[in-house]
């Protein structure tokens, strides 16, 4: 038979009936999500590196206002991930502390970029007056609208904690929301090093 | 009744009461599956009926007033993506995935129901707004089912106005409902199985409808990212596309973008979507003449490779649709051999289908008819791309009818015969009903012989030189007059097919009411979803208890064996399988 590699029967180390699988869904899924974003930003960034080689790319001034916003990101990351260690610990002080820190660096965050925004657009650099410009509105909008996205969840997990849930029934969607902050963050440096560097 | 959702969620799964909970706004991935099949047959059945359109005009030219130049490219454009996205991957993966993924692994429903249903609205979402197109001012939009810039959105192209916008906009909208759903599948597939089911005891459907869900979740990024762009382009003015143009006499705003960037990012995410469409039909196919023929698949492990080196490939083909844009020869000499190579495993599959028949015990019923179906289809599509994949022959062949050929061969007649086939061989699980053998061998023969009809001749009017995309032939005299009969009578046979879809639907509506009751597993089948306690399924899928996997799916005809089918709950210590082909432990429970 064509099946030799296997015999009737439940192999012994398959989980039994209703148990807990050792990862929960969540997080398998969030790891699909992130597989999906980074196809779709790098898909950016290779559509950048391409439209750049055209002779009428003209990069634009790197706004210093982005290494602030630079320097939010990663502190809301570091708070983000103070959550996750208290949740670990079981200090719901500590989550709390840290989701609200989190949170309000990535709104300051959020609202630096749209002033560098209105910054370039006051200069003149016109999301159509140049390809250079449309890159950079249309990556930072997106990367903005990813976090925005991930201030919802975040906002769903702070009712949580303010409703008064144990740390055990919170600390997946911290450790979810910690995930997705960090790995904002890593596509953040990635497209402003991109930035910078052309 | 409550049951424990999925293992891993402490919440339970309540019965919905109400009519709106239990039917329409439901959690069910049963009821989401119909919900996504229904739509995308009634959306597939605008696309019929607009290559009905075209095809009047191609058979019998300056015979039909309404239908003008305009027009003809309004309907190619919507005619192609409907089927290609709305209709064929909405099915196989909103449709069958979500009906077959979780019964076929044992489990009680997905792992994120609410996002799965919001999955299907925004699906309905993405519908309407493309339906919406061809309800406002200059019509839906005539730029080609590839929209290339920078005609697509240049004025003269038919619906430049809003057309193109809301195309756009809707392929956004679906590509977030794909998402959805999409998460929702591969999640399921790693985490909901049920004891014993290891992936390597996966049915072949569900191989397939994961891989291609995988595949689905990298490249639809890629439609997106053109999308977004393309969309910009044609509203706030930037030239990520748009090169410097003089249109209708008149220089535009735009300077320097690139067209050949968006085709490089449209055909990354074009190719592998053919194999979003192809992946889950391989799998069902081989479902369907397994069970058919009485035979174990031939090959298992090797299918599973072959399904996901078919997927890893297929993301570095996509040059193979740009020959004719201009590019590097060694560029073309890559792509071309990277397309032939996805020949091999894919031939292996061919073959492997082949040898599963191979002295089977064949029954020919509906479902089987169809499969075979495909394999013939899906044989004359995929030679022919072995020749197109060649730049040397696809140059002169590429835009004629040759290649409409071979992409209706290989991507819509195949396809459609497993969707065919899987509807036939599921409709009495879902509906506990039998339909009408005879009208589905009607259905059967009519559609598979009428699209020899059809596509058969048009390779040959590829060679001629006939042109794709054309409204009328005009004063081409390189072309023979007999093209001309050879198109009207194409355009008969599209219309005698088309038209016995109407038994199709009439056999599936009036089953549902004077159909012969099926009983739980009418072909004696061994996969899981045939062993639900209720048929059809109920809320929950299996009563109090999961079923176990114990073998793999394809215990057909076991030598020494007392049944031709052991069912994959069917336990190593033996137990009985009554007359309905339910698996019952010795003492006569369930097992
Ligand atoms: C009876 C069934 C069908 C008929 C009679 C039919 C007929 C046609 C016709 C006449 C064209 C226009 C060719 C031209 O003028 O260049 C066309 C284009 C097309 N069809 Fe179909 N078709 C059918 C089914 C399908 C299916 C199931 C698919 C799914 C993949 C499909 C996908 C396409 C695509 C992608 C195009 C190209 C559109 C474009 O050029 O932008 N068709 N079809
Ligand atoms: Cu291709």
């Amino acid at each position: 038979m064509d099946r030799s590699w296997e015999t009737p029967g439940i192999p012994e180390d398959v989980q039994a009936d209703g148990a807990i699988p050792t990862t929960p869904s969540a997080k398998i899924g969030l790891g699909f999500f992130l597989a999906v974003v980074t196809s779709m930003f790098s898909l950016f960034t290779v559509a950048y590196i391409m439209r750049m080689e055209y002779a009428d790319w003209q990069s634009l001034p790197d706004p210093g206002l982005l290494w602030l916003n630079t320097i939010m990101l990663i502190l809301s990351s570091v708070a983000m991930h103070r959550a996750k260690r208290a949740a670990l610990r079981g200090e719901v002080r500590g989550v709390r502390t840290g989701l609200i820190i989190s949170g309000v660096l990535s709104f300051a965050f959020l609202a630096g970029q749209l002033l560098a925004w209105r910054h370039l657009n006051a200069a003149g650099y016109f999301i159509a007056n140049n390809p250079a410009n449309a890159f950079f509105y249309v990556i930072t909008g997106l990367h903005g609208l990813h976090l925005l996205g991930g201030l919802w969840v975040w906002g769903k997990t702070i009712t949580k904690v303010g409703r008064g849930l144990e740390v055990r029934d919170l600390s997946l969607s911290v450790e979810l929301c910690t995930t997705y902050w960090h790995y904002l963050l890593l596509v953040w440096l990635v497209l402003f090093g991109l930035l910078l560097s052309t | 009744m409550a049951y424990v959702a999925i293992a891993d969620q402490v919440q339970e799964l309540h019965d919905p009461t109400t009519f709106i909970r239990k039917y329409i706004w439901s959690q069910d991935h049963k009821v989401i599956a119909i919900q996504y099949g229904i739509t995308a047959t009634a959306v597939g059945l605008l696309a019929l009926v607009l290559s009905g359109l075209m095809r009047l005009q191609l058979g019998f030219p300056d015979t039909f007033s309404f239908i003008d130049p305009v027009n003809y490219y309004q309907f190619i454009t919507m005619h192609g993506m409907i089927m290609v996205i709305y209709l064929l991957t909405a099915l196989f993966l909103g449709g069958f995935g979500n009906y077959l993924i979780p019964l076929q692994l044992g489990a009680r429903d997905m792992v994120f129901p609410y996002m799965n249903m919001l999955s299907y609205w925004i699906y309905l979402l993405a519908v309407l707004v493309l339906v919406a197109s061809f309800f406002i001012p200059g019509g839906p939009t005539g730029a080609g089912w590839t929209l290339y810039p920078p005609q697509a959105i240049l004025p003269g192209t038919p619906g430049a106005d809003g057309g193109i916008l809301l195309m756009l906009v809707s392929l956004i909208i679906f590509i977030v409902a794909f998402t959805m759903g999409g998460l929702n599948y591969v999640t399921t597939v790693l985490q909901a199985r049920t004891r014993g089911m290891t992936l390597m005891r996966m049915p072949l459907t569900v191989w397939g409808i994961f891989t291609a869900t995988d595949l689905g979740l990298l490249a639809f990024p890629a439609l997106l990212v053109s999308g977004v762009m393309m969309t910009l382009d044609r509203v706030l003015g930037t030239s990520f596309f748009m090169p410097a143009v003089v249109s209708m006499g008149e220089q535009l705003d735009y300077a320097g973008g690139s067209p050949v960037l968006f085709q490089h990012l449209f055909w990354f995410f074009g190719h592998p979507e053919v194999y979003i469409v192809a992946l889950p039909a391989f799998g069902i196919v081989s479902d369907l003449l397994s069970t058919h023929a009485r035979k174990n698949i031939f090959g298992y492990r090797m299918m599973v490779w072959a399904i996901v080196a078919i997927g890893g490939l297929s993301f570095v083909v996509w040059a193979h649709h740009m020959y004719v844009s201009g590019m590097n020869p060694y560029f073309g000499f890559f792509f071309a051999t990277t397309t032939l190579i996805i020949a091999i495993p894919t031939a292996i599959k061919v073959y492997n289908w082949t040898l599963t028949l191979w002295r089977g015990n064949i029954h020919l019923r509906v479902p089987m008819l169809f499969a075979i179906g495909f394999i013939f289809t899906f044989v004359h599509g995929g030679l022919t791309g072995l020749f197109l994949g060649n730049v040397i022959v696809d140059i002169p062949l590429s835009d004629t009818y040759f290649v409409v050929g071979h992409f209706h061969m290989v991507m819509g007649v195949a396809p459609l015969m497993v969707v065919f086939g899987a509807i036939y061989h599921w409709y009495p699980k879902m509906t506990g009903k039998m339909f009408n053998e005879t009208l589905g061998k009607i259905h059967f023969w009519v559609t598979f012989l009428g699209t020899y009809f059809i596509y058969l001749p048009m390779h040959y009017l590829g060679f001629l030189g006939v042109p794709r995309r054309y409204f009328a032939l005009g004063n081409t005299e390189f072309l023979p007059d007999s093209v001309q009969s050879l198109n009207a009578s194409i355009t008969v046979s599209a219309l005698i097919v088309g038209s016995v879809q109407l038994i199709f639907l009439y056999n599936l509506i009036s089953s549902l009411f004077k159909g012969k009751p099926a009983g739980p597993n009418p072909w004696g089948a061994t996969t899981l979803e045939w062993q639900t306690p209720d048929t059809p399924p109920t809320h929950g899928n299996w009563g109090p208890a999961l079923p176990g996997c114990y073998r793999w799916a394809y215990d057909y005809s076991v030598p020494g064996a007392e049944w031709d089918f052991l069912p994959q709950n069917f336990p190593p210590e033996g137990a009985t399988i009554d007359s309905d082909g339910i698996v019952r432990s010795t003492d006569g429970t369930p097992a």
